[in-house]
C-alpha cells in the first residue's frame, strides 16, 4: 500500500496541478518584476511585462537564468524580499566555480522540508523509522534538507553529517537506523566498510536509502542495495531551487516525481533554447513558483534528462524526470566525443569492478587521452598475468563500445583512490586549454 | 603434494615492491623463491614463503590484494640437463606449464628447485613420482 506525505497534492489531478501552476506562475512573475531589478531588466529587454504572462502557456516567453547570472548577481542581486524576512542561506558546493548563495524565508524552509518529507515517505519512511542523515550539514543543502524532511515525517533523526565512517556504522548498528540519507558514493563506501567488518545485509538494520547530489548508475544502485540489504531511492535537487527534494523516486524506482506544485519543469534544446516536446531528451529548466526569497524563473540546470507524464503505478500524478545522465558541467568532451562519468561507471560495474574509479583526462601531442584508474579487487585478481590482462582488455573493449573511443585502463592498488564523504571527485582534467 | 604460492598485486611504480617486502620483513617472513610478471602499470609478485598463513594474513591486513595457488615444487639435480629431464616427464604426460621459475639451493645446496604452475597438478605430480623425481611439500619449505 503506497503511502504519501501529502496525498491531496501528490495524487492531485493533472487539471488541478495545472491550475495551481497557472495561478502561482502569474503571481510569481509579478513578485519578481516588482522586487528583482536584475530579472526585470531581462524581461524589459524582451519587451515583456507581467501582463504578458497569463498562464503556463506563456512560460516560454520568459528569459532564462543561468549559473552565470547567479554569479553576476552575487550576492543580493536575485533576492526578492527584504533581508530582514530571510532566516537562512545555503550555498552550492562550488564544484563548478564560484559559490552560489541562496536565501530562504521561514516559509521557504517549511516548503522545502515538506518536499524532503515526501521523498522520505515515498521511500517507506514513517514516524516509526530511525533516519540517519549522513549528508554534510552546513552550507551544503543535503544535510539541512533531509534533516528537515525527517523531522516533518516524525522519524527519529540522527544528524551524523558526513565523515567519520566508523561512527556512522556504530550509530546504524547501535541505534538501529532504518533509513540512510547521503551521497551514493558515500553509501557505497559505508557499505564496503561494513562488508569488510564482516557485517552481512541481514545483520544491517537499514531498509531504505535516499541518495542524491551526484550522478549514479543503475548498476551502482544494485551494488549498494545488495551490500546494505536495502532499497535505494534517488533524490534530486539544486541549491538554487531549495536543495534536495525538487524531485524524488517512488516505489517504482523508475524516474523521480517533480514536486510540480512548487516547480514547473521544461526540457529545452541546450543549443537553441527551444522548448522540446514531452519525451525528448534535453536540458532541464525549472521555474520555482512558491519561493519567496530566491525565486528563480526559467533556471537552466545544465542537467540532461527526459520528462514523462505516463501514469505511475505509485499513484502520484506529478511528472517524472529520468535520472540525469550527468550535469552538463560533468560532461567531458574527449577527442570530440561527449563522455559522462556515469557511462564509465556503468561499464566498470558491468565488468565486475568496484565503483571506486578516477578518470584522468590529459592532452598529449594535441590529442586528448582518457585514463580510467580502477582499483583491483580480490575477485578480479589472479596469479596468472594473462588472465588479469584479458579482463583488463575486456574492460577497454566495453568502454570502447559504450563511449565510442579508446580509453586506457590502469589497474591500481586497493584504497589508492581517495574515498569521498560527500561528492566524489571522479574526474581530473589536466588539459590546459 | 603441492606448495602454496602467494601472488600479490603491486603497482608498477617506485616503492611499490618495497612496501610489500617491508610488510614481510616486519613480520619475520622468510622468502624461499620469488618471481615477477609485469606489465607497464602493474605486476604480479609470486612468492614461496616459510609461513604461508602468516604471510597471507599480514599482507591482507596491510591492504594488499593477493591470492593463494597450489604449485608444484620439484627438486632437481643441480647439473646440466637436470631441468630437461623434468620437462621431458611433464611433456610426455601432456601437462601444460603455465609458468615456472627457479630457486637455487636451500641452506643445504644439493639440489636446485623449480616451481611449476600447471593446469593439472595431480597428473603432473603422479608422472614425476613414477619417474622417481621428488616433489617438495609445503612442510619442507620451512626447512630448506
Amino acid at each position: 500500500m503506497e503511502r504519501y506525505f501529502q496525498p491531496e497534492i501528490e495524487t492531485a489531478s493533472r487539471e488541478q496541478i495545472k491550475a495551481w501552476q497557472d495561478e502561482r506562475l502569474v503571481k510569481q512573475v509579478r513578485h519578481v518584476w516588482d522586487n528583482v531589478p536584475y530579472y526585470r531588466k531581462k524581461m524589459e529587454a524582451k519587451g515583456l511585462t507581467p501582463d504578458d504572462i497569463r498562464s503556463t502557456e506563456d512560460l516560454h516567453k520568459l528569459p532564462f537564468l543561468s549559473k552565470d547570472d547567479l554569479r553576476i548577481a552575487y550576492p543580493y542581486g536575485l533576492l526578492a524580499v527584504p533581508l530582514k524576512d530571510c532566516v537562512r542561506i545555503q550555498s552550492t558546493s562550488g564544484t563548478t566555480g564560484k559559490r552560489v548563495v541562496a536565501f530562504y524565508t521561514q516559509h521557504d524552509i517549511d516548503l522545502w522540508d515538506e518536499c524532503c518529507a515526501r521523498a522520505i515517505v515515498a521511500a517507506g519512511g514513517t514516524n516509526e523509522d530511525v533516519c540517519q542523515v549522513s549528508y554534510g550539514y552546513g552550507l551544503f543543502t543535503g544535510g539541512p534538507g533531509l534533516n528537515g524532511g525527517s523531522h516533518k515525517v516524525g522519524c527519529l533523526t540522527i544528524p551524523t553529517s558526513s565523515g567519520n565512517t566508523e561512527r556512522q556504522i556504530m550509530f546504524i548498528m547501535d541505534l538501529h537506523a532504518t533509513i540512510l540519507c547521503c551521497t551514493p558514493s558515500y553509501a557505497a563506501y559505508i557499505g564496503e566498510t561494513m562488508k569488510e567488518k564482516g557485517l552481512t545485509p541481514d545483520q544491517i538494520p537499514l531498509k531504505a536509502g535516499i541518495f542524491g547530489a551526484e550522478a549514479w548508475s543503475e548498476e551502482m544502485r544494485h551494488d549498494i542495495e545488495q551490500t546494505l540489504g536495502i532499497k535505494a531511492y534517488d533524490i534530486y535537487g539544486l541549491t538554487e531551487l531549495s536543495g534536495p527534494g525538487v524531485s524524488f523516486e517512488c516505489s517504482e524506482q523508475s524516474g523521480m516525481h517533480i514536486n510540480e506544485d512548487h516547480f514547473i519543469a521544461e526540457i529545452i534544446d541546450p543549443k537553441t533554447g527551444e522548448v522540446l516536446p514531452e519525451g525528448a531528451t534535453g536540458e532541464l529548466v525549472f521555474t520555482s513558483i512558491t519561493k519567496e526569497a530566491f525565486p528563480l524563473l526559467r533556471y537552466r540546470t545544465r542537467d540532461i534528462c527526459t520528462l514523462t507524464r505516463k501514469k505511475c503505478s505509485c499513484g502520484r500524478t506529478h511528472v517524472k524526470m529520468t535520472k540525469p545522465q550527468g550535469r552538463s558541467d560533468d560532461m567531458l568532451i574527449i577527442r570530440g566525443v561527449n563522455v559522462f562519468p556515469s557511462q564509465i561507471e556503468t561499464v566498470l560495474l558491468n565488468h565486475g569492478y568496484p565503483a571506486n574509479y578516477q578518470i584522468i583526462v590529459d592532452r598529449v601531442n594535441h590529442t586528448d587521452t582518457l585514463d580510467v584508474q580502477v582499483e583491483m579487487t580480490p575477485e578480479m585478481f589472479s596469479d596468472n598475468l594473462g588472465e588479469v590482462s584479458r579482463r583488463q582488455k575486456e574492460l577497454v573493449e566495453g568502454l570502447r563500445s559504450m563511449l565510442g573511443l579508446t580509453a586506457k585502463v590502469t589497474l591500481v592498488a586497493p584504497k589508492s583512490i581517495v574515498r569521498s564523504e560527500g561528492k566524489a571527485v571522479r574526474v581530473i582534467d589536466k588539459r590546459k586549454i | 603434494m603441492s606448495i602454496k604460492q602467494i601472488s600479490v598485486f603491486v603497482e608498477n611504480r617506485p616503492g611499490a615492491m618495497k612496501a610489500m617486502t617491508d610488510v614481510l620483513a616486519r613480520n619475520g617472513i622468510d622468502m624461499r623463491a620469488l618471481s615477477l610478471a609485469e606489465t607497464s602499470d602493474f605486476g604480479i609478485v609470486r612468492i614461496i614463503v616459510d609461513n604461508v598463513y602468516q604471510a597471507a594474513t599480514t599482507l591482507k591486513d596491510a591492504g594488499f590484494i593477493h591470492s593463494i595457488t597450489p604449485v608444484l615444487g620439484v627438486a632437481i639435480p643441480d647439473e646440466p640437463g637436470g631441468l630437461t629431464q623434468v620437462l621431458d616427464v611433464l611433456s610426455q604426460a601432456q601437462v601444460n606449464v603455465e609458468y615456472m621459475y627457479a630457486f637455487l639451493g636451500g641452506k643445504t645446496a644439493e639440489h636446485a628447485y623449480m616451481i611449476f604452475r600447471v593446469e593439472n597438478e595431480a597428473a603432473a605430480a603422479a608422472a614425476l613420482k613414477a619417474k622417481g623425481i621428488p616433489t617438495v611439500e609445503q612442510e619442507e619449505i620451512a626447512q630448506l
